[in-house]
C-alpha cells in the first residue's frame, strides 16, 4: 500500500509538485498522465526517494520513505526509467542480474535465487535468447525490454515506470503493459505507469492521475477521468470517446 | 578465475626474469657476493616497488573508470598523478629530511586534483568523456605549470634527477616507499573490490545505482578517497609512470568482460606485471643508461588513448 500525503517538491524558487495527495492500493496499477513539464517524472522520482521533499510524506507500506535507506527502499521498489548506451561491455544477463544488487552481500555472487529470478525475467520479457548479448548490440526496443526485465528481477512490490513504452513497437507495448499488470494480479505488487498512450493507460491501468503544473487535475477509474473536457484542459486538444468495440473500455481518438 | 591463475603465474615469471635482466645479467643461481647484492639491494626493491605502483595505478584506473563511466578515466590523464607530483615536490622542496611528508602531501594533491577535475567535468547535463578529458588536461598543464616554476628552487644536480623522476622513476626506490605503496594498494584493492557490485551499477549509470539501492556518495568517496590514496603513495615513490591506469583495466575487460568483482583485483596483478616488464625494457633498452619507466608506458598508452577516444 502506497499513500502519497500532501507531497510538494521545488527546485530552486519554481514549485515543480504541489500538494500532490493519493493512494495505490496493492494489486492495482496507477496510470499517470499530463503534459511534458507537468511534474510526472518528478512524482515517479520522489516516489522511490531520489527526488528530496519539500513538504508532505510518501508512506509506503506502514513505513515513511524518510525513514527507509537506499537499500531497504530498493527492495521494495523498483524503477524502469528511459535506458542509454552503456559504455562497457556489459551482458543482458549482467544487467539484469544488477537489479538484484540488494539481495547480495558486499563481496556477494550471485546466488541461485538471483539467477534464478533473471532467468525467468528474462523469459517473461521474450528475451532469454538475448541473455549473453551485448546491450550496445541491442536496439532501443530491445534494451527497454531488458529495463523492464531487470525491473522484475527485482520482485519488488512496486514498480515504477516512466514512459516504458517509448521505444517500443506495438505488439511489445502491449506485452509490456500485460507484464506489469500480470505482476500486480498475480504478486499482488502495484505500479504507477507514466504514458502518453491514453488508449494503454485506459485498457491496462485501474485508475487514472492526470497531474497539471505539479497539481492533481484530475484522478479516478479511466472512464471517469478520460474525458474530452480533461483532456483538452491537461493537454489541450479536442479528442473525441467512445466505447471499444471489443473491450468495451474507453476508446480516445484525437481530433487533429 | 582461470585468468587469475594464468596472471598470478606470469606475475612470478615476470618477476623472476626481471631479476635476472638488467645492466649485469644474473644467473638463476650461483651468484658471486657481487651479484647477490646487485639482486638483493638493488633490484629486487626496485622489482617490488614496480609491482605496487603498477597494482596501485591499475586499480585507481579500473575504480575511476567504473565510477565515472568513462574508459578514459585515468590517474595520469585526469591530473590525479600531477596532482600527488605536486604535493611530493612541496614536501621535497620545504620538507625535505622528513621522509613521510611526502607521500602525505602527495595523498593530499591528488585528492585535490580530484575533486577540481570532477567538479570541472560534472555539469547539469551530467559528464561526457570529452569534458572530462579535457577538464583533466587542464589541470594537469596548469599543475605542470606549477610544479616548473618550483622546480627554479632546484640546484641543477637535484634537477637533473626530479625530471628524471617526474617521468616515473623507480631507481629510487627506498623500503619506506615500497612498505607504503604496497599496503596502501593491498588495503584499496580490498575495499574496491568489496565495493564491486556498487560499481557494476554505477557503471551502467549513476540514477540506475541509486534506485537499485546503492550509497552512491558513500561509494564515491571510497573509489575518490582510494583512487588518490594509492596514486599519492606511488607517485610519491616513483613520479608520474602514466597510462598504466588506461592500457591494464582495457586489457582485462577485454579478457574477461566488465565485472569488477574481477576487473579490480586482476587489474592490480596485471599492473604489476605491465609495470615491471615495462621497468625491465627500461633498464635493459639502451643499457648501461636507463629510460624513465613512464617513457615507456607512454609510448605503449598514447596509441591506445588514441584508439579509446576516437572509438568512444
Amino acid at each position: 500500500m502506497l499513500s502519497v500525503r500532501d507531497i510538494s517538491v521545488t527546485y530552486g524558487e519554481r514549485a515543480v509538485l504541489d500538494g500532490v495527495s493519493f493512494e495505490l492500493k496493492d494489486g492495482s496499477v496507477l496510470a499517470l498522465l499530463g503534459a511534458n513539464g507537468a511534474g510526472k517524472t518528478t512524482l515517479v522520482r520522489s516516489l522511490n526517494g531520489t527526488v528530496p521533499l519539500s513538504a508532505g510524506e510518501i508512506v509506503l507500506d506502514g513505513r515513511s520513505l524518510g525513514e527507509l535507506s537506499r537499500r531497504e527502499i530498493a527492495s521494495r521498489v523498483a524503477v524502469v526509467a528511459q535506458e542509454n548506451e552503456t559504455r562497457f561491455p556489459v551482458t543482458v544477463m549482467e544487467f539484469v542480474l544488477s537489479g538484484r544488487f540488494v539481495h547480495g552481500g558486499a563481496f556477494g555472487w550471485e546466488t541461485e535465487a538471483d539467477v534464478g529470478a533473471s532467468t525467468q525475467a528474462l523469459a517473461d520479457c521474450d528475451l532469454t535468447e538475448y541473455a549473453s548479448r551485448l546491450m550496445n548490440e541491442l536496439s532501443g526496443g530491445e534494451r527497454q525490454r531488458v529495463v523492464l526485465a531487470r525491473a522484475l528481477a527485482t520482485n519488488a512490490s512496486l514498480l515504477l515506470l516512466d514512459e516504458p513504452t517509448a521505444n517500443l513497437d506495438l505488439a511489445h507495448q502491449a506485452m509490456m503493459f500485460r507484464l506489469v499488470r500480470q505482476r500486480c494480479d498475480s504478486c499482488g505488487a502495484s505500479a504507477v505507469v507514466i504514458t502518453h498512450d491514453l488508449n494503454l493507460a485506459a485498457a491496462f491501468s485501474d485508475e487514472v492521475l492526470m497531474l497539471e503544473d505539479g497539481c492533481i487535475a484530475a484522478k479516478g477509474k479511466p472512464a471517469e477521468v478520460l474525458t474530452a473536457e480533461n483532456v483538452r484542459k491537461v493537454f489541450d486538444v479536442d479528442v473525441m470517446l467512445d466505447a471499444h468495440p471489443v473491450t468495451g473500455g474507453v476508446r480516445v481518438t484525437s481530433l487533429f | 578465475m582461470r585468468l587469475g591463475l594464468v596472471l598470478l603465474v606470469l606475475l612470478i615469471v615476470v618477476l623472476i626474469i626481471a631479476g635476472m635482466l638488467g645492466a649485469e645479467r644474473l644467473p638463476l643461481t650461483g651468484w658471486t657476493e657481487q651479484q647477490r647484492s646487485i639482486l638483493l639491494d638493488i633490484r629486487i626493491p626496485r622489482i617490488l616497488l614496480g609491482a605496487c605502483v603498477g597494482a596501485s595505478l591499475a586499480v585507481a584506473g579500473a575504480g575511476l573508470q567504473a565510477l565515472l563511466r568513462n574508459p578514459l578515466a585515468e590517474p595520469y590523464l585526469l591530473g590525479v598523478s600531477n596532482g600527488a607530483a605536486l604535493g611530493t615536490m612541496v614536501g621535497f622542496v620545504l620538507f625535505q629530511n622528513v621522509e613521510a611528508a611526502r607521500p602525505v602531501l602527495a595523498f593530499a594533491g591528488a585528492v585535490a586534483a580530484t575533486i577540481v577535475v570532477y567538479r570541472m567535468a560534472k555539469s547539469r547535463a551530467g559528464m561526457s568523456a570529452e569534458r572530462l578529458v579535457l577538464s583533466g588536461v587542464i589541470v594537469t598543464t596548469f599543475l605542470s605549470s606549477v610544479i616548473v616554476m618550483l622546480t627554479t628552487l632546484l640546484d641543477a644536480a637535484r634537477l637533473r634527477s626530479f625530471t628524471f623522476w617526474l617521468l616515473g622513476d623507480l631507481s629510487q626506490s627506498s623500503s619506506t616507499g615500497i612498505w607504503i605503496s604496497g599496503v596502501t594498494v593491498a588495503i584499496v584493492t580490498v575495499v574496491l573490490t568489496s565495493q564491486a557490485r556498487s560499481l557494476n551499477l554505477m557503471m551502467i549509470g549513476e540514477r540506475d545505482a541509486l534506485d537499485f539501492g546503492v550509497e552512491v556518495g558513500r561509494v564515491r568517496l571510497l573509489v575518490f578517497g582510494g583512487a588518490s590514496l594509492v596514486v599519492g603513495a606511488a607517485v610519491a615513490a616513483s613520479g608520474s609512470v602514466g597510462y598504466v591506469g588506461l592500457i591494464v583495466p582495457h586489457l582485462v575487460r577485454l579478457s574477461i568482460g566488465s565485472d569488477n568483482r574481477l576487473v579490480v583485483p586482476f587489474s592490480a596483478v596485471a599492473g604489476a606485471i605491465f609495470v615491471v616488464l615495462a621497468d625491465t625494457i627500461a633498464r635493459t633498452a639502451i643499457a648501461p643508461r636507463e629510460l624513465p619507466v613512464g617513457a615507456v608506458t607512454a609510448l605503449v598508452g598514447a596509441p591506445l588513448f588514441i584508439y579509446l577516444l576516437r572509438r568512444n
